[in-house]
């Protein structure tokens, strides 16, 4: 895309763009490329002097068993979000998408978990199913479950998953109704002309339909859960307990703040690097079919 | 729809308040937590009505903050406020300025400047935490305002956005504005701002959201309580040992932090809805 | 007022196509000149160039006796109604007509006056307050119009300006430009794909094709007189017909067979070489039998109210005669022709110019 008319000159552009791009080399190309370039050193203790060490940092993660640990937490927590905050969302925006009254205010109030911040989310849930004060503990534990997400790591997964996806769900939804209202209406009515009922019109036309959004909002969430729950397992569990809700975002922090080893925390943020390009990528490939379509 | 059948509508309505009710019922909780002391809610028997020290809880974490902050929280929301205020209106004016060259203008490396602002797409703070940590730290800018806004108002997203919306304006305003006798800046400051004014209302809303509820950010470069925002803040308060959690204060303080975001989405929501649609390519 | 100038102007996009090749033309100052072609002659792209909004890639272009191929558009005294209007949304009408001269530092009070006045002349008064989504597409037109008289330039450039329209309002719109030019006095150079809006506006007719001028002329030159066969063919409506004929001798050619006299025929043309024939659908007459005449075989009719369209053939190729309704019976199926030797026009076949006197 290019415009045909264009304002003359070029020392004007350049210094319009100039304060964007120096807040982008400064704090985005530098400290990446010093992301890339630490992980191939080790500090001493002091951090005082360092050495270059090759693919050491790198070897020595995937040693570790705490590093796969983490990559399964998060394939685990990111595809129950993923499943859970999809599957939601369509089914309300399905029902809000019938023509009904006050599907506008429903809109409202479904919306608007977008707006809170991902660690307030978790603290909230962590308060409904806190052990001994948790207004929604008391009846699980009638169910002779002993509930206690800050001792038992199943559990606190499950209150990640359940914040994660309470925040998502918003999100989803929005996207799901704009994705539905954009199917033609005389798709449907064709549908139903043929004969196919409710739920095999959903199954065999609107669904189908809406798979590029899901695929879109697929994408979207995994991004999510990979990098903005951090907020939420920081402030519900903080990685534990015995790091069994650590993802590996979670990790990078961790090892870095707490650890100390600033190597293998920059050997992680690469790795890291490395799949969020890859699901950008897969994002643009999703994007440019959308344009061609 | 095809049919509109009772019983089809009835679903639909239970449904949808059935949704509603579970999106609302953590929040609902915590508005309850902030009407009531300390003791009632840690035995675990809190009421499903309000009790009365909402005033008590309100005015005590505004102005004092709970026993571990050691900070008002009124103080912190000022701070969340201007990181907030900072990065939203700091990214619109730094995208649309880029957007406007890379867009109306001709000069040499456009395409480059273009993917190099593009690529930072892929680069979300959390996978170079602790190296642009140690740049803010190196530039002196641990424990300030600007450290908190400066990092975070570079992104694509703004300028693509912009770059978006400048394509959609018809060629012939800026040849019509030339032959009027407008250069660069009176085509930028009569013509394409004043056309932008609801995708910059849109960009504010959604980077307002994005900047109150910063996280990892404010949770590395701030260490000063006098400079934490009211999410970090919110956590200091209940990773002590539970038995001295004051949840009421935390629950307050939880319903204070959700206030501002939440009342933008409801408030402004067409132009929520279009800034998170249109900010998602 | 100025007249306007191009010598040998050109325009070349990268990748080397060249969408203008050297086209000099004088427009006369005051006069109305029609820049008509089919899409992609390269009329707009010339009309662009001398605005200002495209630039120029060889030769000259001249406003008054000012050189302006370096000058800003702004500094060309030019203004420009466009094909989309490209007035200011976000404006009022009154906004958008004054905003050229705001920014040429005009007094307020002037401002005032002159944009009162072409409210005035345009019938918009009532509308000055409103902003252009609020305003129907002949509003906005007027609008447009109102943005480039407010200025007062030395020129007025148009490009397309009525295709928005729908037809009545077209004419409509048509009449005024006309009337507004007349009264003003104004140079314009108009650009339309549009060949009766080219024959009713033109003081002076400039037909373009492939990026080059094909013919200038007065609308009755370029239609008494096309000088070559696309000029013929493309104005008039309908188009001319074009038979295959060959050269008898000086001032006589044949068409499948047909002795035909021609006034209008260049001499020394070899007998017996092929000729194209020209004859518009208007200039020939049914029934008549002269001179010269043409045998036609007639397939069907096309009623236009005052005239009638007989399509069919002679001598193999297809022919069109206009009739006024009720010259000739509708059922009509064979006619002859007669064929007024000064309504003949000859074409080279390889060449497609116009085969008249030198």
């Amino acid at each position: 895309m290019e415009k045909r008319a264009h304002i003359s000159g070029w020392t004007l552009p350049l210094l319009l763009i100039l304060p964007q791009m120096a807040i982008t080399v400064v704090f985005f190309y530098w400290p990446a490329s010093q992301a890339i370039w630490q992980s191939f050193l080790r500090e001493d203790a002091f951090g005082l002097a360092s050495e270059f060490v090759g693919f050491e940092n790198y070897v020595f993660l995937f040693e570790q068993p705490e590093y796969y640990r983490a990559m399964v937490t998060t394939v685990i927590f990111s595809t129950l979000v993923a499943f859970f905050s999809l599957a939601c969302a369509l089914l309300l925006a399905t029902q809000a998408d019938k023509n009904i009254r006050a599907g506008q205010a429903f809109k409202t109030l479904l919306i608007w978990p977008y707006a809170v911040a991902p660690a307030i989310a978790g603290v909230l849930w962590l308060f409904m199913f806190h052990p001994t004060l948790g207004t929604l503990s008391r009846p699980i534990n009638a169910l002779g479950i002993n509930w206690n997400p800050m001792l038992n790591g199943n559990h606190a997964m499950t209150l990640l998953v359940l914040s994660a996806t309470w925040k998502q769900i918003s999100y989803n939804f929005l996207f799901f109704l704009a994705g539905l209202q954009s199917i033609p209406k005389s798709v449907i009515e064709a549908a139903a002309i043929d004969g196919a009922g409710p739920i095999r019109r959903f199954w065999t036309v609107i669904f189908p339909l809406l798979s590029p959004t899901t695929f879109f909002l697929l994408v979207v969430t995994i991004v999510y859960v990979f990098f903005e729950t951090f907020g939420i397992i920081d402030a519900v569990t903080g990685g534990g307990p015995a790091g069994q809700t650590t993802t590996l975002v979670y990790k990078v922090y961790a090892d870095g703040r707490l650890g100390g080893d600033l190597g293998g925390s920059a050997a992680q943020s690469v790795i890291l690097m490395i799949i969020v390009i890859a699901l950008t990528a897969v994002q643009f490939r999703y994007v440019e079919r959308k344009v061609q379509y | 729809m095809v049919e509109n059948r009772p019983f089809a509508q009835f679903m639909a309505y239970l449904t949808l308040a059935l949704g509603v009710v579970i999106v609302a019922f953590p929040v609902y909780l915590a508005i309850m937590a902030s009407t009531f002391d300390t003791a009632t809610i840690i035995n675990g028997n809190m009421p499903l009505v309000p009790g009365d020290q909402a005033a008590e809880n309100y005015s005590r974490t505004l102005f004092y903050g709970g026993m571990h902050a050691r900070q008002p929280v009124g103080m912190m929301m000022l701070n969340s406020m201007v990181m907030a205020m900072g990065i939203a209106v700091g990214k619109i004016l730094i995208s649309i300025l880029s957007a406007f060259a890379v867009v109306y203008f001709k000069f040499p490396f456009r395409k480059t400047a273009f993917w190099i602002i593009f690529i930072t797409l892929m680069l979300p703070v959390e996978v170079r935490i602790y190296p642009t940590y140690k740049i803010v730290a190196d530039l002196g800018l641990l424990d300030t305002y600007t450290g908190l806004i400066l990092p975070l108002i570079a992104s694509a997203t703004g300028t693509l956005l912009f770059r978006q919306f400048f394509m959609t304006i018809p060629d012939e305003l800026l040849e019509a504005s030339k032959i009027d006798g407008a250069g660069a800046f009176r085509f930028f400051k009569d013509t394409l701002l004043p056309l932008s004014l609801t995708t910059v209302a849109a960009l504010f809303v959604i980077q307002f959201i994005y900047g109150w509820n910063q996280y990892l950010w404010p949770l590395l470069i701030t260490t000063k309580s006098s400079m934490q925002t009211i999410v970090i803040g919110i956590k200091m308060m209940i990773t002590t040992t539970d038995a001295l959690t004051e949840w009421n204060v935390a629950m307050t303080t939880a319903v204070l932090a959700m206030l501002p975001p939440v009342l933008v989405v409801i408030f402004m929501q067409r132009l929520f809805v279009k800034g998170l649609v249109e900010t998602e390519k | 007022m100025a007249g306007v100038t191009l010598d040998t102007v050109r325009k070349i996009y990268a990748g080397n196509v060249e969408a203008v090749k050297g086209v000099s033309l004088g427009i006369e100052d005051g006069s109305f000149c029609v820049l008509v072609g089919p899409s992609g002659c390269g009329k707009s792209t010339l009309l662009r160039m001398i605005a200002g909004l495209e630039t120029i890639s060889g030769g000259e272009v001249k406003i008054g006796d000012r050189v302006v191929n370096q000058m800003e558009p702004a500094d060309r005294d030019i203004a420009m109604v466009f094909q989309n209007y490209a007035l200011y949304p976000h404006m009022s009408v009154y906004d958008n007509m004054a905003y050229g001269l705001k920014n040429r530092k005009t007094p307020k009070d002037e401002i005032d006056r002159r944009v009162k006045e072409a409210a005035r002349i345009l019938a918009i008064e009532s509308f000055l307050a409103r902003k252009p989504r609020q305003l129907s597409g002949g509003q906005r037109q007027r609008v447009a119009m109102g943005r480039a008289i407010v200025r007062k330039p030395q020129v007025f450039l148009f490009d397309e300006p009525l295709s928005n329209l729908d037809a009545k309002l077209r004419v409509q719109m048509r009449v005024e430009i006309k009337r507004l030019q007349r009264a003003l006095g104004v140079t314009s150079i108009y650009v339309t794909h549009d060949q009766v809006e080219a024959m009713t506006l033109s003081d002076k007719l400039v037909v373009m094709s492939g990026g080059q001028i094909e013919q200038v002329g007065s609308p009755a030159e370029v239609y008494r007189r096309p000088e070559t066969r696309f000029v013929a063919t493309f104005i008039g409506s309908p188009p001319m017909n074009i038979l295959p004929g060959t050269v008898e001798g000086p001032g006589r050619v044949s068409v499948g067979g047909q002795s035909i006299a021609v006034t209008d025929m260049r001499e020394g043309l070899t007998p017996g070489s092929a000729i194209e024939v020209g004859l518009r659908p208007e200039d020939v007459q049914a029934g008549g039998a002269g001179a010269s005449s043409l045998s036609m075989d007639i397939d069907f009719v096309e009623e236009l109210g005052a005239t009638q369209l007989f399509h069919g053939k002679v001598a193999g190729a297809e022919f069109i005669v206009q009739a006024s309704t009720g010259q000739l019976p509708a059922d009509t199926r064979n006619l002859t022709l007669a064929v007024d030797p000064g309504n003949v026009h000859l074409f080279d076949p390889q060449t497609t110019k116009r085969l008249g006197r030198v």
